[in-house]
C-alpha cells in the first residue's frame, strides 16, 4: 500500500468537497450544478476509500460501490428532468425554476 | 256579552290592523287600489267596532279590563314581561281616538294616495303604525309600553320619508328618528331605573309600589320622573327636542294628520298621564312638566305666526296645543290635559287633512302666499277648515273651548303651576287666535294669488271623512260629563283643585281672549284679506325670518352639538384607537415580510443556507468539542 497519509486525503476530499459545493450554488445552467454535485460525491467517494484503505476495511469500498450506484441513478433522473426542463423552459436556468417562492 | 269574549276582543284589537298589515307588505303591488284599500279600510273599521264596543263595557262596576296572552321573556324571579293588555278609563280615550280617527284618516288617506305608486305600501305602514300605537296604549307593562312607543317612532320615520327619492324628506325622516331617540333613551334609562329600584315593570304594580315605597321629596321619584319626561318631550315634540316635528310635515299630509298631530305626538303625554303617581311624588317635576308646556306652546306659537307653508303653521299650532296638554299635566289637571288630548285629535285631525284636500286642489302648492281667495272657490274646504280653526282658537261652543277652558282654569290655583303659568296660557291663547286668523285671511281672503285652475278632489270616501272629522270637532264638549266619569278612577290620586282665592275675572278672560286675538288680527292683517290688487309679499325682516326658523334652535343645536361632532370626527379621521389595534397586524404582517423574502424559491439559495447551516453547526461542534477536551485535561 502506498503511504499516503489520511490527513491528506480527507484534505483532498474536502477541497473536492467545496469546489462542488461552491459549483452548485454559483453555476445557474442546471447542466453545471448536476455535475457540481458529482464532484461532491466523488469527494465523499475519495474520503471513503482514504478512511477504508487506513484502517484496512473492506467497508470503505461497500460505500464507494453504493455511492457510485447512487449517482448513476441521481444521474440518470437529473437529465431526464432536465430535458424535460429544456422543454418546457427552452432554457436550463435553474433560477426559472422558482414557482415555489413564498 | 260574556267576560271571555269581551277579553278575546281586547286581545284581538290590534290583531286586525296587523293582518292587513303582513298582506299588504307581502302582496305589494299585486293587489288593485280597490283591493288594498278595502283591506287596510276594512281592518280599521273592524278595529274601530271593537274598541267601541270595549268602552261600552267599561262601567263603574267594572273599571278595567285585562287579557293575559303569553309571558314575554323572565327578568327576575319574581317580575315576568308579559304581552298583556290592559283597558282603563285612559286607555279607552286613546283607543277610540288612535281606532276612530285613525278610521277616518285611513278612509281619507285612501282616497288622497289613490294615485301613488306605493299606494299598498304607504297604507301598509299606516296599519303597522296603528298596530303599534295600540300595542303602546294598551301595554300591561312598561317593557310592552317601549316596544310600542319605538314601534310608533318606526312607523313615524317610514312614513315621513315615505317619498324618499327627495333628499329633503330623507333628512326631514332621519332628523325626527335621532332627535326622539334622545328622548327615547333617556326614558329607557327611566325603565332600568325604575326596574333597579322597584324591581318592577307593570304599570299598576309601579305605580303601587312607588307610593309605598317613597314619599313626596324623595330624590329616586325626581329622578325617574325627570327621564320618563325626557322620553315624553322627545316623543310630543316638545321643547328642547322639538325641532323635529315642523320637518316632519315632509310626509304625506295624511301621515302628518295621524302620526304628528292626532296620536303619536301625544303619547308623551299619555306615558306622564300614565305614570302620574310616579309624577306626584316629585311635585318639582311636575313644575318642570308645566313650565315645558307653558314655554313650548308660547315659542311655537310665535314661531307659528310668520310660517309662509300651511302645513308647518299647523305643525307649529300641534306643538303649542301639546304644549297646553303638557300644562295641564304639569299642574296636575290629569284629566283636562287628556280631555284636551281627545279634542285637539279631532281638530287637529280636521285641519291637516282639509289643508290635505286643498295643497291636493291647488296641485301640490303648500305656500299661503300663493293661496287666497279659496272661500269662494272651494266652498266646503274653507267650512270645513274655518270649523278647525274655531276649535282651535277655542272659541265658545267648539270643542276646544271645553278642553282648553278646563286646563286654563285650573292652571291658576294648581299648586304645581299658578299665576304666572296661567298668564302664559293666556298668552298662548291670544297667539293662537292670532296666527289662525292670519292663516284664515291668507288662504280663504283676499285676492287669488295662484294662476293654475282649481282641481278640487271629487273622491266621496274623502269628504266623507273631513264631514265627519268636522262633526266630531263641533260637537266633541259633549263628551265631557262621559269622559270625567271614565277617567276619575284613573285620576283618583290627583289633587282636587281647591278654587280659593281666584279672582273672578278668570273666566272672563279666558272667554275674552281670542276674541281680542281676532279683532286685533282683523286690523292689523287688514291687507291680507283686501280684495285689491296690492302686491303681498313676506315679511323678511330678521326678526321675522328669525320666527319663521322656529326661533333659532335648528342653528344652535348645530354649533352646540352637529358642528363640535363633525369637527371630532374630523380630527380623528384616523381612529386613534384603531391604529393602535393595527399596530399588532403591522408587526405580524412584518415578520411576514421578512419571512417571506427568505421563501424565495431559487433552489440555489436553499443550497447556500443548508451549506451555511452546516457550516455552523460544525463550528459550534468543533468549539464545544475542543471546550470539552480542555475541560477534560484540567481535570485529569
Amino acid at each position: 500500500m502506498s503511504d499516503i497519509p489520511l490527513n491528506h486525503i480527507l484534505m483532498l476530499a474536502s477541497i473536492l468537497f467545496v469546489i462542488g459545493f461552491v459549483g452548485v450554488i454559483v453555476r445557474k445552467n442546471t447542466l453545471f450544478m448536476l455535475m457540481s454535485l458529482e464532484v461532491m460525491l466523488n469527494a465523499v467517494g475519495i474520503a471513503f476509500i482514504g478512511a477504508g484503505s487506513a484502517w484496512q476495511q473492506a467497508d470503505g469500498q461497500v460505500m464507494f460501490i453504493l455511492i457510485l450506484t447512487l449517482a448513476a441513478a441521481e444521474v440518470a433522473v437529473g437529465l431526464a428532468l432536465l430535458i424535460q426542463m429544456q422543454r418546457r423552459f427552452k432554457s436550463l436556468d435553474i433560477d426559472l425554476l422558482s414557482k415555489l417562492k413564498g | 256579552m260574556s267576560q271571555s269574549t269581551i277579553e278575546s276582543l281586547l286581545a284581538l284589537l290590534p290583531l286586525y290592523p296587523l293582518v292587513s298589515f303582513v298582506l299588504l307588505i307581502s302582496f305589494a303591488k299585486r293587489l288593485s287600489w280597490h283591493l288594498a284599500a278595502s283591506i287596510s279600510v276594512g281592518a280599521m273599521v273592524l278595529s274601530a267596532i271593537s274598541s267601541f264596543t270595549l268602552v261600552q263595557s267599561l262601567s263603574v262596576e267594572v273599571p278595567v279590563l285585562s287579557t293575559h296572552l303569553w309571558a314575554w321573556f323572565t327578568l327576575s324571579a319574581n317580575e315576568q314581561i308579559n304581552i298583556s293588555f290592559y283597558l282603563d278609563g285612559l286607555a279607552a280615550v286613546m283607543i277610540c281616538v288612535v281606532t276612530g280617527i285613525g278610521l277616518l284618516i285611513h278612509i281619507f288617506a285612501a282616497a288622497y294616495m289613490k294615485e301613488d305608486a306605493n299606494f299598498t305600501r304607504f297604507m301598509a305602514y299606516m296599519n303597522l303604525f296603528i298596530v303599534a300605537m295600540l300595542i303602546l296604549v294598551l301595554a300591561d307593562n312598561l317593557v310592552l309600553l317601549y316596544l310600542g312607543w319605538e314601534g310608533v317612532g318606526l312607523c313615524s320615520f317610514l312614513l315621513i320619508g315615505f317619498w324618499h327619492h327627495e333628499r329633503a324628506n330623507a333628512l326631514a325622516a332621519r332628523k325626527a328618528f335621532i332627535i326622539t331617540r334622545v328622548g327615547d333613551t333617556a326614558m329607557a334609562i327611566g325603565l332600568f331605573m325604575i326596574f333597579k329600584e322597584i324591581g318592577q315593570l307593570t304599570i299598576a304594580d309601579v305605580n303601587e309600589s312607588a307610593r309605598a315605597l317613597w314619599i313626596i321629596g324623595d330624590s329616586q321619584p325626581y329622578w325617574i320622573a325627570l327621564l320618563l319626561l325626557g322620553g315624553a318631550v322627545g316623543k310630543s315634540a316638545q321643547l328642547p327636542l322639538q325641532t323635529w316635528l315642523p320637518d316632519a310635515m315632509a310626509g304625506p299630509t295624511p301621515v302628518s294628520a295621524l302620526i304628528h298631530a292626532a296620536t303619536m305626538v301625544t303619547a308623551g303625554v299619555y306615558l306622564i298621564a300614565r305614570m302620574h303617581p310616579l309624577f306626584l311624588l316629585a311635585p318639582e317635576v311636575m313644575t318642570y312638566v308645566a313650565w315645558i308646556g307653558a314655554l313650548t306652546l308660547l315659542l311655537a306659537g310665535i314661531a307659528a305666526l310668520t310660517q309662509t307653508d300651511i302645513k308647518r303653521v299647523l305643525a307649529y299650532s300641534t306643538m303649542s296645543q301639546i304644549g297646553y296638554m303638557m300644562l295641564s299635566l304639569g299642574a296636575g289637571a290629569f284629566s283636562a290635559g287628556v280631555f284636551h288630548l281627545m279634542t285637539h285629535a279631532f281638530f287637529k285631525a280636521l285641519l291637516f287633512l282639509t289643508a290635505g284636500a286643498i295643497i291636493l286642489a291647488l296641485h301640490h302648492q303648500q305656500n299661503l302666499f300663493k293661496m287666497g281667495g279659496l272661500l269662494k272657490r272651494l266652498p266646503l274646504e274653507a267650512t270645513l277648515f274655518s270649523i278647525g280653526l274655531v276649535c282651535l282658537m277655542a272659541l265658545p261652543g267648539s270643542s276646544g273651548f271645553f278642553s282648553k277652558e278646563a286646563i286654563i282654569a285650573q292652571i291658576f290655583s294648581s299648586t304645581t303651576a299658578g299665576p304666572l303659568l296661567w298668564l302664559c296660557a293666556i298668552v298662548g291663547a291670544l297667539i293662537t287666535s292670532i296666527y289662525s286668523c292670519r292663516l284664515f285671511f291668507l288662504a280663504f281672503m283676499g285676492k287669488a294669488r295662484f294662476e293654475t285652475s282649481l282641481h278640487p278632489s271629487s273622491s266621496k270616501l274623502l269628504k266623507l271623512s273631513l264631514i265627519a272629522l268636522a262633526i266630531l270637532s263641533l260637537v266633541g264638549g259633549a263628551f265631557t260629563n262621559i269622559l270625567a266619569l271614565s277617567l276619575a278612577p284613573v285620576f283618583a290620586l290627583a289633587p282636587v283643585m281647591k278654587i280659593l282665592n281666584e279672582p273672578a275675572w278668570l273666566h272672563s278672560v279666558a272667554i275674552a281672549t281670542p276674541f281680542v286675538g281676532i279683532l286685533f288680527s282683523w286690523f292689523y292683517f287688514a291687507k291680507y284679506r283686501a280684495p285689491g290688487d296690492e302686491k303681498l309679499s313676506e315679511n323678511t325682516s330678521g326678526l321675522a325670518r328669525f320666527c319663521q326658523q322656529g326661533l333659532g334652535f335648528d342653528r344652535v343645536y348645530s354649533w352646540l352639538f352637529i358642528k363640535p361632532y363633525c369637527a371630532l370626527a374630523q380630527l380623528n379621521r384616523k381612529d386613534i384607537f384603531d391604529q393602535l389595534m393595527m399596530l399588532n397586524a403591522w408587526y405580524v404582517s412584518l415578520w411576514h415580510d421578512v419571512l417571506v423574502s427568505s421563501q424565495n424559491g431559487k433552489i440555489r439559495w436553499y443550497a447556500a443556507a443548508i451549506g451555511l447551516a452546516t457550516l455552523l453547526l460544525l463550528l459550534v461542534l468543533l468549539l464545544t468539542v475542543n471546550i470539552g477536551e480542555v475541560s477534560m485535561g484540567v481535570s485529569l
